[in-house]
């Protein structure tokens, strides 16, 4: 697949089609993927690189990408293409300025759960299957696949591409994911349940702000926790309080846009399991609302920015706040 | 520094009873930036603004908090009050102590605690009001009126006569409403065509009305004094300009068994219709569910029966757009569906029908020209069983909690008229209670029972039973004399509740306006704003309202012209000025607030910024047309950013609000 890519990426930037290609490339160990924007043949050939462990979202960066001159490439595998519908509903992104391929994903590994698996020196992974086959420093390890993959592959809502100028290989259908059970759990404890399990996630939170970095629905020109006079100013982890309600602020700032891209989790250092928030809008959303995904299109009215006779009453609110 | 006044309202008793409003101006002088803190009687009054005045002037206050009822009733009182003391407007607010506290706490000490926590949030929002200017904005000479029963039409006719542009628009073919269904009316006994259709003739020929019957209003935008209303004119597949209603079409018509929907239902029509003789405009319509033509392709007669050319199978709907000043929604009522009471047998035999159905059996135009017979056998009736309150009081979901208000007289005419027209009837009411007031209404009432002789009988009928030789089998009970009857029965009358037309509640979307739970439109106030509705520029006629007879639909359909012609006879309202304002270094041009914004004021520019990397960038931006929002603050919601912010309401002052009442 790589190969494929960067054959495709130098010949747009050949014909002019493109004159930057946004992709991806390797930093101090081979799971550290990380996006880069690639401006000439020589420059692909040297770093570029799409692998198992390339799960970033490059959307958000297109934000700035697509206002500079000229027309840039980007790869975006299926779930990265809600990301970008989104921000092009929102008037982020310049369409004209992108270039899009739709690259097929059947998953990515996650470094940190193989880690946790107490592997570590890791110098490949190889799937096979089921399996995974990690090459380390101290020979090979073979774990079973979903021990390795990424919680947001493992619940994956859609292998279609809802936007692209074209795609390298078959396009996907929608799946009927299992996303919503881990949700449904939570409901289901008591009230007291619940709250400790967000305590004691949240609690973990160090502040670092790479769920708000990295979220493509978070895309303000100035956020709020940045804003002086919004009241919750960027403040230190110091009162655990002020760490729950950030969380809180954010995902009621992306209900309604977030389309479950799974990047806030993926990058958490603290493992802490964000995306919960943001599908427990979702859910909440299509059960009040009817089925609504972010993303899919860039035309229809998000639930929560559109009204309609058929909605709910504002009582939903006591009635499901009763246990 | 801020010099901050505080005023706590007695109210009489209404707030001094439940809260110590002594203590809560001591406890609020202590305040940061309070440098007076009074109570009095009235505030409202003469003597109390003066209080407030002088205090203005005498403390050189930068603010003031008025602790009384509620900023609905006198926020207005006391920004004139403020504005004549040289404060401000804006720089006074309301803390309410009455409707929001006094008046639901019973307890002296927990009202007078929550008083001064809300005196104390009204304080910290003073902090960061800053003073605001109006504007002012057009009034478009024109007015609409969204239905044309008599409500409608007594309202366009005032509206015109006072020289403005009206149109009224009713979704059936012709305008009237009930009334023109109604036989004699209470409590004169004079036929209600008699008296309705020359007004229905009166509202065609003056020049300044405009009718778009066969109409519905689709999409209304905009704001007092300048509404921009979508209407739609359904395809009647007839050129209403050419067609002079010769009614040639409707007699040689070959489908004639459509349910005639004037007569309800109990007699047929043609699938092209003028829907009575009177029918203002008088132009045919084609029903196209029935319309052989329009189904099967073959047929075809109407046209080549028409001398004028004026039928036209392909016309389509068709959307105007207009503009107007104020808009008087006179949508009127229906009977209740009656469905849910299989008791009555209202579905398992023709000769029980409704109230409604009877004018139209009595009536001269009616389906027997005006004799009243039996639906079942056209036989005339000896024995006429009326049930009154089907559905009215009623505590269960199948019927309505409220009274309709009109079933007790107009039973009393029904049983007056049948016995004076054939004294051979025995006539039976059931009730509840009669509720007679009103000029010449209870007079009336005992006329029929002194006079007529009809039997009123206190008790409810427990069931209407058909039975093998076609009579009715009618089981009730006498409260009075505590037995149970059977009275066997020609027909049975319903008086069926009233409940407002199905289409009110998504026009009251469309209106921003609001309705009770009953989807009655609710008005500003109860006693002292009946006609108009909470949202400025949108007034109420007629049933639409509450249930209503003619006198007193009639009564208030010109009280609502006279609110709407206040309104066009201005050249230019003032604006509120508290309306939203983005700001452009953080406005992030993502449409969420121009998608939530009910009035459509907002609008984005690509504007050149210098960023603070240095750079220049070209950004999408809002901006807030502000004679256009009407600060409702949806927008400053939705905005993710927080570049949204209503003035007088702006986030940091609802937080300092928060922040107040959680200390
Ligand atoms: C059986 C019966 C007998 C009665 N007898 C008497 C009597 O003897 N004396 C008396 O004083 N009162 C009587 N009344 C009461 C009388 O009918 C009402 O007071 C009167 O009709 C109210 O007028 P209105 O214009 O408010 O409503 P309506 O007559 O209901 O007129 C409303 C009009 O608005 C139209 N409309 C509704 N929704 C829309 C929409 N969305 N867009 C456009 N147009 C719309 C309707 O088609 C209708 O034409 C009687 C009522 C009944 C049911
Ligand atoms: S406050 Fe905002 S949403 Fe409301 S009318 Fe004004 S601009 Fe529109
Ligand atoms: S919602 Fe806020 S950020 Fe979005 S366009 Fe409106 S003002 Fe700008």
């Amino acid at each position: 697949m790589q190969e494929a890519m960067i054959s495709k990426a130098k010949a747009l930037l050949a014909d002019g089609t493109v004159t930057r290609v946004i992709g991806w490339k390797r930093g101090e160990f081979v799971y550290d993927v990380t996006p880069a924007v690639f401006e000439s043949a020589q420059e692909l050939d040297e770093g570029f690189v799409y692998d198992d462990f390339t799960a970033a979202n490059v959307s958000k960066y297109l934000i700035k990408e697509s206002r500079k001159e000229g027309k840039i490439l980007c790869f975006l595998k299926p779930c990265d293409t809600y990301s970008f519908n989104q921000l092009i509903k929102e008037h982020r992104i310049i369409r004209e300025n992108v270039y899009i391929v739709g690259i097929p994903s059947d998953g990515k590994l996650d470094a940190e759960k193989i880690k946790s698996k107490g592997i570590t020196g890791i110098l490949s992974a190889q799937r096979d299957g089921d399996t995974v086959k990690v090459e380390t420093l101290y020979g090979i390890e073979t774990l079973p696949l979903a021990d390795a993959m990424l919680e947001k592959c493992l619940s994956c809502k859609s292998k279609k591409h809802v936007i692209y100028d074209e795609l390298i290989g078959e396009d996907g259908e929608v799946i009927d994911s299992d996303r919503f059970d881990m949700v449904e759990k939570l409901e289901n404890m008591t009230a007291e349940e619940r709250f400790e399990f967000w305590r004691s996630e949240l609690s973990k939170c160090i502040r670092c702000n790479a769920c708000r970095n990295v979220c493509p629905a978070c895309s303000c020109e100035k956020c709020v926790f940045d804003n002086p006079q919004s009241g919750v100013e960027n403040k230190a982890p110091a009162d655990s309080f002020e760490e729950n309600m950030f969380h809180i602020i954010r995902a009621f700032h992306v209900a309604g846009r977030c389309t479950d891209c799974g990047e806030c989790s993926r990058v958490c250092p603290q493992n802490i399991p964000l995306h919960l928030l943001n599908r427990k809008f979702i859910k909440d959303i299509n059960s009040l609302y009817g089925e609504y995904q972010a993303g899919e299109d860039t035309t229809s009215r998000s639930p929560l920015t559109n009204y309609d006779t058929e909605d709910c009453e504002p009582k939903i609110v006591h009635e499901r706040g009763v246990e | 520094m801020q010099r901050i006044g505080v005023f706590v309202c007695h109210c009489g008793t209404n707030i001094a009873a439940t809260v110590d409003v002594k203590a809560v101006a001591e406890a609020l002088s202590h305040e940061p930036g309070v440098v007076v803190s009074q109570d009095y009687q009235y505030m409202c009054s003469e003597s109390g603004q003066n209080l407030v005045k002088d205090a203005i002037k005498e403390h050189k206050l930068t603010g003031i908090v008025i602790c009384s009822c509620s900023p609905r009733m006198h926020e207005n009182t006391f920004r004139k009050a403020a504005a004549a003391a040289g404060l401000n407007p804006y720089l006074v607010e309301i803390a309410n102590v009455r409707e929001q506290c006094s008046w639901i706490h019973k307890d002296i000490a927990t009202a007078t605690d929550k008083a001064v926590i809300l005196g104390k949030a009204a304080v910290a929002k003073v902090h960061l009001n800053a003073p605001l200017t109006s504007m002012e904005s057009p009034v478009v000479k024109r007015a609409l009126v969204i239905g044309g029963g008599i409500a409608g039409i007594q309202t366009a006719l005032d509206i015109a006569e006072a020289g403005f542009d009206v149109d009224i628009v009713e979704k059936q073919p012709t305008i009237g409403g009930k009334m023109a269904q109604i036989d004699k009316t209470f409590p004169t006994l004079d036929c209600a065509a008699c008296i309705l259709t020359p007004k229905m003739v009166e509202a065609a020929q003056n020049e300044k009305i405009h009718i778009h019957s066969f109409s519905e209003v689709t999409d209304v935008k905009g704001f007092v004094g300048n509404f921009t209303v979508t209407i739609k004119k359904k395809a009647r597949y007839v050129d209403e300009t050419k067609c002079t209603g010769c009614g040639l079409c409707t007699e040689k018509c070959p489908m004639k068994k459509v349910p005639n929907e004037f007569n309800m239902g109990l007699d047929n029509r043609t699938a092209i219709y003028i829907p009575f003789a009177q029918a203002v405009p008088k132009v045919a319509t084609i029903d196209p569910n029935y319309c052989l033509m329009m189904k099967t392709g073959k047929c075809g007669v109407c046209s080549k029966m028409c001398s004028v050319g004026a039928i036209d199978y392909k016309q389509q709907d068709q959307l105007i757009e207009e503009k107007y000043g104020a808009i008087v929604v006179a949508t009127g009522f229906n009977p209740i569906k009656l469905d849910k009471f299989d008791e009555f047998a209202y579905s398992h035999s023709p000769d029980v029908v409704t109230s409604l159905e009877l004018e139209r059996l009595m009536n001269a135009a009616g389906p027997n020209g005006g004799t009243l017979l039996r639906p079942s056998d056209k036989k005339h009736p000896h024995t006429i069983v009326f049930v009154q309150c089907v559905g009215s009081r009623c505590d269960d979901e199948k019927g309505k909690p409220y009274c309709s208000k009109i079933c007790c007289m107009y039973t009393a005419k029904h049983a007056m008229l049948i016995r004076e027209k054939y004294p051979d009837t025995e006539v039976y009411v059931f009730y509840i209670d009669v509720r007679t007031p009103g000029k010449n209404f209870d007079e009336f009432y005992r006329r029929a029972v002194e006079q007529y002789n009809v039997h009123y009988i206190k008790g409810m009928v427990g069931k209407v039973t058909p039975k093998s030789d076609g009579q009715l089998d009618v089981q009730a009970s006498d409260l009075l004399a505590n037995e149970q009857l059977h009275i066997n029965a020609d027909m049975v009358v319903l008086a069926a509740a009233i409940e407002p037309d199905k289409t009110a509640r998504p026009l009251a979307t469309m209106l921003t306006t609001q309705m009770d739970t009953n989807d009655f439109f609710t008005e500003a106030h109860p006693k002292l704003r009946p006609v108009e509705s909470a949202t400025a520029g949108i007034f109420l006629s007629g049933a639409c309202q509450g249930p209503k007879d003619i006198p007193e639909t009639v009564a208030q359909a010109s009280a609502a012209a006279a609110k709407a012609i206040g309104l066009l006879c201005k050249n230019s309202i003032t604006c509120n000025p508290c309306v939203a304002q983005s700001d452009e270094l953080m406005c992030n041009g993502c449409s969420s607030c121009e998608k939530v914004c009910p009035y459509g004021a907002i609008t984005y520019t690509d504007k050149e910024f210098r960023m603070p990397d240095r750079t220049t960038a070209i950004r999408r931006v809002a901006s807030v047309n502000p004679a256009v929002c009407q600060g409702c603050g949806a927008c400053t919601v939705a905005c993710p950013s927080g570049a949204m912010d209503l003035k007088g309401f702006s986030n940091s002052q609802i937080m300092a609000e928060v922040d107040a009442i959680c200390k």
